[in-house]
């Protein structure tokens, strides 16, 4: 089990690392939202395993409120990206 | 092997394969060139990977309330992660933030009602 548990968190840290990577170059915001929703499913990973591994259940709500959390986000700065509507045009 | 340790090594593959799909999608975000491009690879591990991940956890905890709570997480991410795709694939291309030259077939463009100057970022 301990090899698992070192091969599983190196992938997740290397992704992480990446997708970091990735929300600070991105030259628009909205690949850094993709890259942020990406980084919540990662850290929904992350505490799955954590609680794999201890066989424990008390962060299993906060993998529910992770899951609806990106969601929020990415849709907010989806919708008010300039641009990306018709709001601009119906208010002018 | 009795059935619990045979749970126990299901799960062991199941995590490792969640984290491998993230690690994958994480490469692909960087070397992608385009938000679409980066949508399609963000995906992976938001559905797949995430569902491994909960289906090992589920394997190991063996707990009918832990396996609904899991569930339920499942469910509000297969739920949301295709609208929030939607809303920021739809908001990226009106936002001329696509690049058009990697496109093969661009039918959307033709139907817009306000066909937009592209914005280079």
């Amino acid at each position: 089990m301990t090899a698992v548990v070192v091969l599983c968190v190196a992938f997740l840290a290397v992704a992480a690392l990446l997708l970091v990577v990735r929300i600070s170059l991105g030259p628009t915001m909205l690949d850094r939202v993709v890259a942020l929703d990406v980084l919540v499913a990662v850290v929904i990973c992350g505490l799955a395993l954590e609680a794999a591994v201890r066989r424990h259940t008390t962060t299993l709500p906060i993998l529910g409120v992770l899951s609806l959390l990106g969601f929020v986000g990415s849709v907010s700065v989806a919708r008010f990206t300039p641009g990306s509507d018709d709001v601009e045009v119906e208010q002018s | 092997m009795t059935w619990s340790s045979a749970a126990d090594l299901a799960a062991a593959a199941c995590l490792i394969l969640g984290a491998l799909l993230a690690l994958i999608a994480a490469v692909g975000i960087l070397r992608f060139p385009d938000v679409l491009t980066r949508m399609h690879s963000a995906t992976k591990p938001q559905v797949l990977g995430l569902l491994l991940v909960l289906l090992g956890l589920g394997l190991r905890l063996r707990d009918a309330r832990a396996i609904g709570m899991l569930a339920l997480v499942a469910l509000f991410q297969l739920v949301t992660s295709p609208i929030a795709s939607h809303m920021v694939g739809r908001a990226s291309f009106r936002a001329g933030q696509v690049r058009r030259d990697l496109l093969v077939v661009d039918e959307l463009s033709e139907v817009l009602p306000r066909p937009e100057q592209p914005r280079q970022p």
